[in-house]
């Protein structure tokens, strides 16, 4: 009884909250709100994993399925005409098709089929949901923490903007709400009305500044994700003609293949595109119109981890079979050409976009591939990119507004202008990519587990092109941070003091999971393991301990400043044997004094955008198509 | 299974031989140019007199960057010949060299900088046939552990033939001798101002002699891992592949970054797919 309390109040704070946001019309009413529900809903998540601790997987049968089914139903079908009136408004055809598509099914299968189907576990928690429930409690409750300085000065520096905060403090509280259900629901129906809240959210959100770009990039988002809910709705249906009333998550991976093959196979492609895999990936990139921080929130703890949460989900139907490894190819096309992409990028926040696509790949190569290694390495990579990556996005949206621009190259010399962010966006590229952090060890576990699995060999050569094309985009951003220019002055002045509790908390917590993740390893991975596959993978102790030892010595490293150093001779940087002052200014033709310039290689010819993502397009469109044929022949012949 | 001792070892010896290796190829090098050449302990000398020289910088923290690029290179020596884990062996590598890197991009000096992207191209250019190696190692030896491939008796070379190529390639690049000698090079005739290591100088730039030093120990030892089912072989086959090298260093001029990094990726896909597609068949596919 308590377990469903539990899960039902992380699901309804967050809307309570939004609700009381909706009102606030004060600063500091919001503040205060914000502040408090944040540490709530935190605390709270935490709570559930202590009182789940070491119970295994557990449903939830207390809730009464059809009222709340009913409920959820017309919600959803509210929703519909809502995306229907903007759609026709917008004239955004596309659009407009598609809900009407995926509401006609869902009203044919409600009318039809519900009332056949019985599901008596309406929500359920195990390992991964309470991981998942940790990232979105406690990831998203910071970055909303941020958002209010954030917001705050984003208005007062865009006043030509309408002042909506209370409606976009509101929307980032309902979306928590609705993933923090689509993790702890059961039913898929249920899971289905989740998502489709997500997408709903996204869209709001992305269009938020209601300019021409912004409106449209959300329409973009938006028609994608419908695309996945047709499919998604497709399976529900599915299962309604085919599925002898199976209609749970737990039931779907009971019934083995030769039912669940199909549905998984549709929901895997609703996860594709809302983990903004190739060929989707475009709307992720596009929703860097948004403000920071909705970046940050889709990219991190919300949206496209709903994407890989699923996949990983239904990774044990994917396992072995022709469906599961094209869905790891077009995460693993996507890993490779997403880093090519990054690589040719100078906008900071596109950068980062297309990491977190490429990341994402390598989390659904992890997840069609689906062997107990495999499934280790994708939960690895979920928590710790969703640690590393909101920190960027953070320190970025911090800098952004001191400096005026999200260019990398305008960021050069960031730890002289600004030591205190630009430390903790070095800390964010190196959680990214550099041995003892996290995600360079949750790449190491997808080594070894693709090395394991069929075909695994195939996988290995991409993983080790694309953590390759990795390296280089992220070490040439940390050297503009880091390139000391003496001429500068100190601008960071006070940063406001709710994204730097932030930024602090996430900086602190990218090490502090590195320290722990051997307990996270054994006490939350190895059960859910455990309990789906039979087996565990695991580091091995030597390891551990060198990782530890390395992160000690990368942290002492730098306590080095504090000796008192022999002060030693400065001399200006050689220019050719140009006169040349210590500010890195020389006397040009004509006596005119010129201030050197450096900008990163960005190697356009070899990785520019359009040229790969047109492949990237007609690969992956390709390998899908290969999916879906391949999932229909194999429930023809069976 | 690691072992300490080894560790220890290598950080007090490594430089030694390091800088006997480098001394000697500079006198086989000077012979094949028609020179005499310096003394075969040139190494340490010029490691000595850097010491004693004037530490001048640009800034402070170009100090520390190299400070911890040669306690990550002693490092990652010190793992691999401890015997530990190869792939965590590829990955202190890597973050040694980025250190190497933040320390040319942190002198903000133009120079340094392109230096510092030329090493990042390097990097990236071998970077995926150095991780391809491990994975076939694992594959033929079933351990990541650098002591059991060492003492495996299964002829990794013969099993791992394209790989072994592949690797040699790459070897180049890491060795910085020419044509990939890209973002630094010891030929003075075909250097732009010292590349990564333009603003380095006095006990600074001695401390990036000696992590050379460490580095190319470490080389050799990978290269024997491939010979390590009879040990004389592998001794010889490390010693023959250096002079080799040597040879390639002094009949080549640098090629273009392009040519470095394509060459180089197209060598370690082609290879890479085709000796382990092999292996893989071969062990009974799926």
């Amino acid at each position: 009884m308590q377990l469903a309390q539990l899960l039902v109040f992380l699901i309804l704070f967050p809307l309570i909250a939004a609700f009381f946001l909706l009102l606030a019309k004060k600063d500091l009413e919001r503040d205060w709100i914000v502040k408090l529900s944040a540490l709530v809903i935190g605390v709270v998540s935490v709570y559930l994993l202590i009182t789940t601790f070491d119970k295994g997987a557990m449903l939830v049968s207390v809730i009464p399925a059809e009222p709340t089914g009913l409920v959820m139903f017309i919600l959803e079908m509210l929703i519909a005409v809502f995306i229907l009136y903007l759609g026709i408004t917008h004239k955004k055809w596309l659009v407009v098709g598609l809900i009407l598509v995926q509401s006609v099914m869902m009203l044919y299968f409600e009318m039809v089929y519900a009332h056949t189907i019985h599901v008596e576990s309406g929500l359920f928690i195990d390992e991964f949901s309470n991981i998942m429930a940790l990232i979105i409690g406690i990831i998203g409750s910071l970055i909303c923490v941020y958002s209010l300085g954030y917001m705050k000065f984003f208005h007062e520096h865009h006043p030509e903007m309408p002042d909506k905060r209370p409606y976009f403090f509101g929307i980032l509280f309902l979306f928590l709400a609705a993933m923090f259900g689509l993790v702890f629901a059961n039913n898929i129906i249920w899971v289905y009305f989740f998502w489709e809240v997500t997408t709903l959210c996204s869209f709001l959100l992305i269009g938020y500044t209601k300019t021409e770009e912004a409106t449209n990039n959300a329409f973009n988002a938006l028609w994608m994700n419908l695309l996945g809910g047709v499919a998604f709705a497709g399976a529900i249906l599915y299962l309604g003609m085919f599925g002898n009333g199976v209609m749970g998550l737990s039931e779907l991976m009971a019934t083995g293949k030769v039912i669940a093959l199909i549905p998984a196979a549709l929901i895997g492609f609703a996860g594709l595109t809302k983990a903004a895999q190739l060929p989707f990936s475009s709307w992720l990139v596009g929703a860097m119109v948004a403000p920071t921080p909705v970046s940050a929130l889709l990219h991190s703890s919300t949206m496209v981890k709903a994407g890989v949460y699923i996949l990983v989900r239904l990774a044990p139907i994917f396992q072995t079979t022709v469906t599961g490894y094209m869905i790891a190819m077009v995460g693993a096309v996507t890993f490779l050409l997403a880093s090519g992409i990054a690589i040719s990028q100078s906008n900071a926040k596109r950068v980062l976009a297309y990491s977190t696509i490429a990341n994402l790949g390598l989390i659904v190569a992890c997840a069609g591939i689906g062997t107990y290694e495999a499934i280790w390495a994708a939960i690895l990579l979920i928590v710790f990119h969703a640690i590393s990556k909101s920190l960027l996005f953070l320190s970025v949206g911090t800098v952004e507004h001191r400096i005026k621009s999200r260019e990398i190259d305008d960021m050069n010399g960031l730890i002289v202008r600004m030591p205190k962010i630009a430390a903790m966006m070095v800390i964010g590229i190196a959680g990214m990519f550099l041995l003892p952090f996290g995600m360079l060890i949750s790449k190491w576990a997808a080594v070894r587990a693709f090395i394991d699995a069929p075909y695994g060999f195939l996988f290995v050569i991409i993983l080790a092109f694309g953590s390759a094309l990795t390296l280089f985009f992220w070490a040439k951003w940390m050297g503009k941070i880091i390139a000391v220019t003496s001429d500068s002055k100190n601008i960071e002045g006070e940063v406001d003091p709710r994204e730097w509790a932030a930024l602090v908390s996430l900086a602190g917590l990218s090490f502090i999971t590195t320290l722990v993740f051997p307990m996270l390893s054994t006490k939350l991975l190895e059960p859910f393991l455990m309990a789906n596959y039979g087996r565990v993978a695991q580091l091995s102790q030597d390891n551990i301990i060198i990782m530890i030892l390395m992160l000690f010595l990368l942290m002492v490293m730098p306590l080095s400043i504090l000796l008192p150093a022999r002060k030693h001779r400065h001399l200006a940087p050689y220019m050719g044997g140009r006169t040349t002052t210590h500010d890195m200014r020389f006397s040009g033709s004509l006596g005119v004094q010129k201030k050197t310039v450096l900008s990163n290689y960005y190697l356009h010819d070899w990785f520019g955008e359009t040229k790969l993502r047109t492949w990237g397009i007609w690969l992956s469109s390709g390998l899908i198509a290969v999916m879906f044929i391949a999932t229909i022949l194999r429930g023809v012949l069976s | 299974m690691i072992n300490i001792v080894w560790a220890i070892i290598f950080v007090l010896v490594a430089p030694v031989i390091g800088g006997l290796v480098a001394g000697i190829d500079r006198k086989i090098t000077a012979h094949m140019q028609g020179r005499v050449g310096p003394s075969v302990f040139q190494p340490f000398y010029d490691v000595g007199k850097l010491f004693e020289k004037e530490n001048a910088v640009v800034n402070e923290t170009q100090i520390f960057y190299v400070i911890c690029y040669i306690i990550f290179i002693a490092f990652t020596g010190a793992l691999f010949f401890s015997g530990g884990d190869l792939l965590l062996v590829v990955f202190a590598l890597t973050l040694a060299q980025i250190f190497l890197v933040l320390g040319a991009f942190a002198a903000n000096s133009p120079y340094s900088y392109v230096g510092a992207e030329r090493e990042l191209l390097q990097i990236m250019a071998y970077e995926p046939m150095v991780i391809l190696t491990a994975v076939g190692m694992f594959v033929v030896t079933k351990s990541f552990n650098v002591a059991d491939i060492a003492a495996s008796a299964t002829p990794v070379v013969l099993l791992l033939p394209g790989i072994f190529l592949g690797f040699l390639y790459t070897l180049t690049i890491k060795l910085r001798k020419s044509p990939f000698d890209i973002s630094t090079s010891h030929h003075a005739h075909q250097e732009i101002v010292k590349g990564v290591t333009t603003e380095f100088s006095g006990p600074t730039l001695g401390l990036i002699e000696i992590a050379h030093f460490y580095e190319t120990v470490f080389l050799l030892g990978f290269i024997y891992l491939f010979f390590g089912f009879n040990p004389l072989v592998g001794v010889i086959a490390v010693i023959v592949i250096y002079l080799l090298e040597i040879l390639l260093d002094n009949t080549n001029a640098r090629v273009k970054w392009q040519l470095a990094v394509k060459s180089s990726w197209m060598i370690a896909a082609i290879v890479g797919v085709i000796n382990l597609a092999v292996l893989y068949f071969l062990a009974g596919g799926a």
